[in-house]
C-alpha cells in the first residue's frame, strides 16, 4: 500500500524484491500472450524489454545442445552459435529496417523481433518430446508439420507488429529478413537430432 | 544589412509555414534553396549574365533531381542514402541481372546512379544459408537411399558458406574497382564504376545461383552439371556485358585478360560451392570433413577447396 501511494515520488528500490521480480515477470508474460494472439496493438512497442527474448534465446539455445557429439565439427549448432544467429539475426534485421526508413526505434525492434521467437521455442519443446517416441517417417512429419505451422505464427505475429512502421513500398523489403530469420532457427529446429 | 535582415525573416517564416503545413518534409529543400539564393547572388556578383543564367539552370536541375549535400561517412543518413529503394526496384535489378540484354547496360540501365547495398547484402545472405539447407538436404535425401550413411546436421557449413560468399562478393569488386581505376590513370577514357556500382553488379549476378542451388537436390548428375552451366553463362554473361563498356578502349590484352579472370573467378565459386556442400556421396562418406574445414582455415578461396576435394 505505501508503494503505490507514493509510486510518483520513489524509487522502485524501496519495494520487496518479491514485488520487482514479479512485475517484470508478469510483464514479460502478457508480452507472451501477445504474442501467441497476435492481432494489432502496440503493448509490445510502447513497453519493451529484453528480458522475454533473453529467456527464449537462452532456452532456444540450451534444447538444441546434444550434449555429447562424436565429431564436434560435425553435429548441430553449438550454445554459442545459436546465440550469436539470433541476436546478430536481430540486430541486423532491426538495422536493415532502419536504414529503409523505418520509424520504429532500435530497442522495439529488437524486443519484437526476440519476443516472436516464442512460437519456435514451443516447436523446440514438442519436437523434443516427440522425438522421444520410436524415429520414423511420421515422426519426421509430425516435427515437420509442427515447425511449419510455428514458422508461420511467428511470421504472422511479428509482421502484425512491425509491418506497420515501414512505408508500403517498401514493406516486403523488411519483412523479407524476418521471413529468412525464422527461416533459419526453423531448419535448426527441423534438423535436431539427439545422440 | 536592412536588406538582408529582411531576407532572412522572410525565409525563416515561409519556412515555418511549410513545415506546418506539411509536418514531415524534409527542411533540406530550404536548405537547397538558400544555398541555390547564395548562388545566384554569388553568380550576379561576378557580372556575366550568361554565366548567372547558367548557374539558375544548373540549380534548378539540381533542385529538380532533388540533389542533397553528402552527409559524413560516420554519420546515420549516409548509410541510409544506400538503402533507398523501394521493393519495385529491387525486383527489376533482380531481372536485369536475370537475363542480361546485349544493348542494356545493368550499371546504366537499371542502377542509374542509385546503387544500394541492400540487394548484395541480402542476396549473399540467402545464398549462404541457402547453399549450408540445401547442402544437407541431399545429405538427408542420401541417407534414404542408403542407410549406411550417417546423417548430422552440418552446421560448420553455414559458417563456411557465408564466409566465402561474402568474401567472394565484396572483396573480388573492391579488386576490381581497385584494377579498373588504376588503368582509368594509366589511360584517360570512359570513367570506371564506383565500387558501391560494381559490388552491386556483383551482388545482383549471384541471384542466380539461388535456385540453381535449389535444383542441385534432385540427385541426377548430368541434370545438375547441367543446370550449373546455364545459370554460370547467364551470371557471367550479365557480368561481361555490364564490364565491357568499360574495358573495351583498354589494350586488346588487358581486356581479355580482366574478362577471362572474372569468368574464371566465377565458374571456380560455382564449382567449389558444388563439390564442397554436394559431395558426391555414395562414393565417399562423410569422414573428409574435418579434413577439409582444417584446410578451409588456412585459406577460404574455393580454388583451394575444389583441389583439395578433387584429390582427397
Amino acid at each position: 500500500m505505501r508503494s503505490r501511494s507514493r509510486e510518483f515520488d520513489s524509487s522502485t528500490l524501496n519495494e520487496s524484491v518479491q514485488n520487482t521480480i514479479m512485475r517484470d515477470l508478469k510483464a514479460v508474460g502478457k508480452k507472451f500472450m501477445h504474442v501467441l494472439y497476435p492481432r494489432k496493438s502496440n503493448t509490445l512497442l510502447r513497453d519493451w524489454d529484453l528480458w522475454g527474448p533473453l529467456i527464449l534465446c537462452v532456452t532456444l539455445a540450451l534444447m538444441l545442445q546434444r550434449g555429447s557429439v562424436d565429431s564436434e565439427k560435425d553435429g548441430g549448432p553449438q550454445f554459442a552459435e545459436v546465440f550469436v544467429i539470433v541476436w546478430f539475426g536481430a540486430v541486423t534485421i532491426t538495422l536493415n529496417s532502419k536504414l529503409l526508413g523505418g520509424n520504429i526505434s532500435f530497442f522495439q525492434s529488437l524486443c519484437v523481433l526476440g519476443y516472436c521467437i516464442l512460437p519456435l521455442t514451443v516447436a523446440m519443446l514438442i519436437c523434443r518430446l516427440v522425438l522421444l517416441a520410436e524415429p520414423g517417417p511420421i515422426n519426421f512429419m509430425v516435427r515437420l508439420f509442427v515447425v511449419i505451422v510455428m514458422f508461420a505464427w511467428s511470421i504472422v505475429a511479428s509482421t502484425a507488429f512491425l509491418a506497420d512502421s515501414q512505408p508500403p513500398n517498401r514493406k516486403a523489403l523488411a519483412v523479407y529478413p524476418v521471413f529468412l530469420f525464422y527461416f533459419v532457427i526453423s531448419w535448426m529446429i527441423l534438423t535436431f537430432t539427439p545422440q | 544589412m536592412a536588406a538582408a535582415d529582411d531576407l532572412a525573416f522572410h525565409e525563416f517564416e515561409e519556412a515555418t509555414n511549410l513545415l506546418a503545413e506539411t509536418p514531415d518534409a524534409a527542411t533540406t529543400s530550404r536548405s537547397d534553396q538558400l544555398t541555390s539564393l547564395g548562388h545566384v547572388a554569388v553568380a550576379a556578383g561576378t557580372g556575366s549574365s550568361y554565366g548567372a543564367e547558367d548557374e539558375v539552370e544548373s540549380d534548378k536541375t539540381a533542385l529538380l533531381q532533388a540533389e542533397k549535400p553528402q552527409p559524413g561517412f560516420w554519420t546515420f543518413s549516409y548509410y541510409q542514402s544506400f538503402f533507398d529503394v523501394d521493393t519495385s526496384q529491387v525486383l527489376d535489378r533482380i531481372k536485369g541481372a536475370l537475363l542480361p540484354r546485349p544493348g542494356h547496360n545493368f550499371v546504366r540501365h537499371h542502377l542509374r546512379n542509385r546503387p544500394d547495398l541492400y540487394g548484395p547484402f541480402w542476396i549473399c545472405a540467402t545464398l549462404a544459408f541457402v547453399l549450408a539447407v540445401t547442402g544437407n538436404l541431399t545429405l538427408v535425401l542420401a541417407q534414404r537411399r542408403d542407410p549406411s550413411i550417417h546423417y548430422s546436421p552440418q552446421f560448420h557449413k553455414v559458417t563456411m558458406a557465408g564466409i566465402t560468399i561474402y568474401c567472394y562478393a565484396w572483396l573480388v569488386p573492391l579488386v576490381l574497382w581497385g584494377f579498373l581505376r588504376w588503368r582509368q590513370g594509366v589511360q584517360e577514357r570512359v570513367d570506371p564504376y564506383s565500387f558501391l556500382e560494381t559490388v552491386c553488379v556483383y551482388g545482383y549476378s549471384l541471384f542466380i545461383f539461388i535456385p540453381m542451388v535449389v535444383l542441385w537436390l534432385i540427385p541426377v548428375p548430368w541434370l545438375q552439371w547441367l543446370f550449373g552451366a546455364l545459370a554460370l553463362a547467364l551470371s557471367t554473361a550479365g557480368l561481361v556485358l555490364t564490364l565491357w563498356p568499360v574495358i573495351r578502349e583498354d589494350t586488346r590484352l588487358v581486356a581479355v585478360a580482366l574478362l577471362s579472370t572474372v569468368v574464371l573467378l566465377h565458374a571456380l565459386l560455382a564449382m567449389g560451392c558444388k563439390l564442397y556442400f554436394f559431395q558426391p556421396l555414395p562414393l565417399e562418406q562423410v569422414a573428409p570433413p574435418a579434413q577439409v574445414t582444417s584446410l578451409a582455415l588456412h585459406t577460404q578461396l574455393p580454388p583451394t577447396l575444389a583441389r583439395s576435394m578433387g584429390t582427397s
